[in-house]
């Protein structure tokens, strides 16, 4: 092809238009911008393949039946594949955990912030530490509970008190209080 | 190759003069690994590790390829195919402990490598290029290692999915997201285990890719050496075969004693018991540790444990655990010393020796350690002069330091005298 920046003779403004663009200039833009979008099109799905399927989304909430604890025990439910405390709170341990000035902690909240109204005894937190993911010790019958009276996380040494808050220790949030609510008085969903 | 004095391959039959005009594999094999590569004479056995690393990466790929013919990715019975290989499998458990051996093997032959590079300032013009590679294949073995180290499903795979795919959830505001996308869940599961395998599978080919790359790029200025002179003449060379194909061989040959007797005779040495027991979502080992080659890292990330101003101390640990190894990348730019090896280098040698190393060691050590007290505190010191070594140290003294005269040519360095030394003759290096 001729020289396209030269002067506009008839013959070349009919192959580059008036503003000295050439077709190809455009039919390469245009061909270029669409392969990238289709490009990018393509990485949608691979991308989001990796994101949680629909059986594992559909495990999403579950119901326990809580009625059955006694005060001062906690049972260790499955949500989402992760375990999930659920503790009834004796007297002793709530005072304790009120008797706290929230504001000193580290992430503060009070108990009444980390449970339901009128539920002020039932506890609800993962069973995950927020440092690095472990399993905290405490839910089951003789397990150390920490110097705080409520978890204790074996790996890196998080001391959680009756509250599940971070008291000592690297993990730099309480026990996480996933979204649930009482679906009855003894029955709540999670999730 | 760059020399002018390298041999030139020549076909000698019928099928090799028609190989050599159709796929010219035998001349690529000839210049890249055989007579027609000139390596510098005086080459150490700290230069065998290269292809050693080549050596495991092949061992890797071909009892790993095995083991997949037996093992299935599924969370339902991942545990029972692997113990499946153990029991059932004719010759199983000597692949498996090959392979699980192999990787520790492949790493501390890496290690040694590196080590090698950091005395003998490898990474320093005009082969900066290959040392970049090479932390990019140590980024790419980690991965490999860290995902091949949960199929198993063992306790000890799975919470060590949970904790490293843990570290990403320390990114704030997008850092849950990801955690969930790499997973594919909310904890480690079934999705995980099979994506893992997936690229544990592929990762070890892209390694390879990059390999290929990193010996390209070698091949350009060629070996360094022990003293860190560049080639001068044909005299300070000899042909890579057989002179370092023999070399290298002792070298294999020691090195496979030494991976025998682990395989055979201790091959559970390096893991832990752990692993024996099926992945628990609901019960955490008492005492979670990677494999021992993360050790240094794993000790670097526990370092922090308070909040640096507006960072909190989870996000700190991994950024530094990070940072330790990006921290290569930079290097052949933050020493600017003149002088290549560190034998001719008094106060980077002394800084070397009593410095990295032991601070190298103590991050090793404290990183299998739990986290506790006195650990926790000599980590934290070591992690302070790991980084001071990379970032002021090695910078200041390449500018504060006299160097020792190095020899003319390495031919002096070899034989106490080089004659074209003697007569003052100028000649060019060639590259």
């Amino acid at each position: 092809m001729a020289d396209t920046t030269g002067t506009a003779t008839p013959e070349t403004l009919a192959v580059h238009g008036e503003d000295g663009v050439r077709r190809r200039d455009f039919i390469n833009i245009a061909a270029v911008s669409f392969a990238g979008v289709g490009a990018v099109a393509v990485v949608l799905p691979l991308v989001s393949q990796m994101a949680p399927s629909a059986d594992v989304l559909a495990e999403s909430s579950t119901e326990i039946d809580v009625g059955s604890i006694e005060a001062g025990q906690a049972i260790k439910a499955v949500f989402r594949k992760q375990p999930l405390f659920v503790r009834r709170l004796t007297p002793a341990e709530i005072s304790q955990a009120d008797k706290v000035d929230a504001s000193s902690l580290r992430d503060p909240q009070t108990l009444a912030e980390r449970t339901k109204e009128g539920h002020l005894d039932m506890l609800v937190t993962m069973g995950v530490c927020t440092h690095l993911g472990c399993v905290p010790l405490g839910a089951a019958e003789g397990e150390n509970r920490g110097e705080f009276g409520g978890y204790f996380c074996p790996c890196h040494g998080s001391h959680y008190d009756t509250a599940a808050r971070i008291r000592k220790g690297p993990a730099p949030t309480n026990l996480v209080v996933p979204d649930y609510e009482f679906t009855s008085d003894t029955v709540i969903r999670v999730g | 190759m760059s020399f002018p004095w390298a041999r030139q391959y020549e076909p000698k039959n019928g099928l090799t003069k028609f190989l050599d005009e159709k796929l010219p594999l035998p001349r690529l094999v000839y210049g890249a690994i055989g007579a027609g590569y000139p390596v510098p004479r005086n080459l150490s056995y700290m230069w065998n590790f290269g292809v050693l690393a080549g050596f495991c990466l092949v061992l890797q790929i071909v009892t790993g390829v095995v083991l997949a013919m037996h093992y299935a990715p599924n969370a339902l019975v991942a545990f029972g195919t692997t113990e499946h290989i153990m029991r059932d499998v004719n010759w199983g458990w000597m692949m498996r402990y090959a392979h699980a051996n192999g990787a520790s093997f492949f790493f501390i032959v890496v290690y040694l490598h590196i080590f090698r590079g950091f005395f003998y300032s490898s990474y320093k013009a005009p082969r900066e290029m290959i040392w970049l590679l090479g932390v990019v294949i140590f980024l790419l073995m980690m991965a490999t290692a860290f995902m091949g180290y949960v199929l198993p499903w063992g306790q000890m795979s799975f919470w060590g999915a949970k904790v490293i795919t843990g570290l990403f959830g320390a990114i704030p505001i997008v850092g849950e997201p990801i955690q969930v996308w790499l997973l594919g869940g909310f904890a480690p599961d079934n999705a995980a285990l099979n994506r893992f395998f997936s690229l544990h599978f592929l990762l070890p080919f892209v390694i390879a890719g990059v390999v290929i790359l990193h010996i390209w790029a070698l091949h350009i200025p060629g070996s360094s050496n022990p003293t860190g002179v560049e080639i001068k003449t044909e005299a300070d060379t000899v042909p890579f075969h057989p002179y370092y194909t023999a070399k290298d061989g002792f070298g294999l040959g020691i090195f496979l004693l030494l991976f025998c007797t682990m395989v055979f005779f201790l091959p559970n040495y390096l893991g832990h018991p752990d692993n024996y027991i099926e992945a628990n979502p609901l019960s955490t080992p008492a005492h979670i540790v990677p494999e021992w080659y993360f050790w240094p890292f794993y000790a670097i990330l526990r370092a922090f444990t308070v909040d640096f101003f507006f960072v909190p101390a989870k996000l700190m640990g991994v950024l530094a655990m990070f940072a330790a190894i990006l921290v290569w990348f930079f290097l052949p730019w933050l020493d600017k010393s003149p002088v290549r090896s560190g034998h001719y280098r008094p106060l980077f040698r002394k800084f070397f020796w009593f410095g990295l190393i032991p601070t190298m060691a103590v991050l090793f050590y404290c990183g299998g350690a739990p986290a506790e007290e006195p650990f926790v505190m000599l980590s934290q010191l070591a992690t302070a002069y790991y980084f001071l070594h990379f970032l002021v140290i090695l910078p200041l003294v390449s500018s504060i330091e006299k160097p020792e005269p190095l020899p003319y040519s390495i031919t002096e360095a070899v034989l106490g005298s080089d004659k074209k030394a003697v007569l003052g003759e100028n000649t060019t290096p060639a590259v």
